[in-house]
């Protein structure tokens, strides 16, 4: 121990590694680690510790940036979801290109792209059935609200009836998804039981039903015709399934969609 | 506002860092840095001066928890049909060291020593970023650097590397 100075103190340790230890108290540290071996070692190891994750992450930020994070690209990108929103108020949507998006989902695609689907489809869930006053971007009773994620989504959507299941639409919300926009759906129930439909293109091979268990809620996952559908819920399977069928069929148009309210229009119509 | 927007620009290549080092993950780095953009640009018209980069990684860091907590229970997938789902898959493997030691280390600490060693971020812009006064960060780091330090000597051999 070095006489002239008081004991240094752990925080004090951390404090050299980071360069915050006051000009004043540099010295009188570095003093007691020269006679603490034990506390140098520490110290040291440490240092170390900064070094590996340095070398092992310093060099991203020298990788050149890919296109999908050039800002400008982010900006024209949201551009036109105002516009495409503005315009589906006034004008009556017609997808168009549905078999153009169909072509390019031919592409081939990462490995996992369904478990990763799945996954940002649940972390939505989570995250958004939480939100008491905004879990949702648009309203159910906001006539763009299907066009427009039609439109982002590139494909015709519908928000399926499942008022069979006490469940009424409160609307929809646009998020990134694993190759593409996705589109979220949420319903209610009465006693405030949350259910979300998510929609996104995935460049996969038809699937059919998968369930997904997560600690408070599960979901039911397929794949048909390039996009990928996830229904979440709560933790009841079996209601669950008869959700994600109840939905499944509405939307391959096994059963004629009910027409009760203008959430559940149907936009498919072509052309203009 | 074209410096708001440049300053968001100089900034990316460090957001990629810490997202990669946060995640480990390339892909779910990008997605995190290109969330935090979007982010970002649509609060544009909320942010009322200071430091744009210390507002980016708060951005990062809090959507990266949300991230963490879909993650946290990996679902596991199964058939319709059955009905006795086995439990989440275990820690992640595979790795260098240094990797799985951040990987086994809890979110907070490990955003505090990144922010911290990797950013150069300040103690004082860490508690700023977590919402937390800087006594936490110097503890979180402290956890921090005691848990990666007893993994690398070998100290944890339920999860040390099998040779």
């Amino acid at each position: 121990m070095t006489d002239r100075n008081s004991p240094a103190t752990e925080d004090e340790f951390h404090a050299l590694v980071d360069g915050e230890l006051p000009a004043d108290r540099r010295e009188a540290v570095e003093n007691w680690l020269a006679s603490h071996p034990e506390d140098a070692v520490r110290v040291a190891a440490w240092r170390a510790q900064a070094e590996s994750i340095r070398a092992r992450y310093g060099a991203v930020a020298n990788e050149p940036v890919p296109d999908r994070l050039a800002l400008d690209r982010i900006i024209r990108s949201r551009r036109s979801w105002a516009a495409a929103a503005a315009a589906a108020a006034i004008v009556a949507f017609a997808v168009g290109g549905f078999a153009g998006w169909m072509a390019r989902g031919a592409s081939a695609a990462a490995p996992n792209v369904v478990e990763l689907m799945t996954n940002e489809a649940m972390a939505a869930h989570r995250l958004y059935i939480g939100e008491v006053r905004h879990p949702i971007e648009v309203k159910a009773e906001e006539a763009h609200l299907l066009p427009w994620l039609s439109r982002r989504v590139g494909t015709t959507l519908r928000a399926p009836d499942l008022s069979a299941f006490d469940l009424k639409l409160l609307g929809g919300r646009l998020l990134p998804g694993v190759s593409g926009p996705a589109a979220l759906f949420m319903y209610e129930s009465a006693n405030g039981e949350r259910f979300t439909i998510y929609c996104s293109r995935v460049a996969e091979p038809r699937i059919a039903f998968r369930y997904s268990a997560s600690d408070t809620f599960g979901a039911v996952h397929w794949i048909e015709s390039g996009y990928g559908w996830v229904v979440s819920g709560p933790g009841d399977k079996t209601r669950l399934k008869a959700v994600a069928s109840a939905a499944y069929d509405q939307l391959e148009n096994r059963t004629p969609t009910p027409t009760r309210s203008s959430a559940n229009q149907l936009i498919s119509r072509r052309g203009s | 506002m074209a410096s708001f927007r440049q300053d968001i620009e100089t900034t990316i290549p460090a957001l990629r860092r810490y997202a990669r080092a946060l995640t480990r993950e390339a892909e779910a780095a990008d997605d995190l840095v290109q969330d935090t953009l979007v982010r970002a640009l649509r609060s544009e018209h909320l942010f009322h001066g200071g430091d744009i980069r210390s507002w980016l990684y708060t951005i990062l860091t809090n959507l990266n928890r949300n991230r963490l907590r879909s993650l946290a229970r990996r679902p596991v997938l199964t058939s319709i049909e059955d009905d006795d789902a086995p439990d989440a898959a275990g820690p992640e493997a595979g790795g260098r060291d240094i990797e799985r030691a951040l990987a086994m280390l809890v979110d907070e600490q490990r955003t505090a020593l990144l922010l911290v060693v990797l950013e150069g971020l300040t103690y004082r812009e860490v508690a700023e970023v977590q919402g937390v006064p800087i006594g936490t960060v110097m503890s979180r780091l402290a956890r921090a650097r005691m848990q990666i330090k007893a993994y690398l000597d070998g100290e944890r051999p339920a999860l040390r590397r099998i040779k």
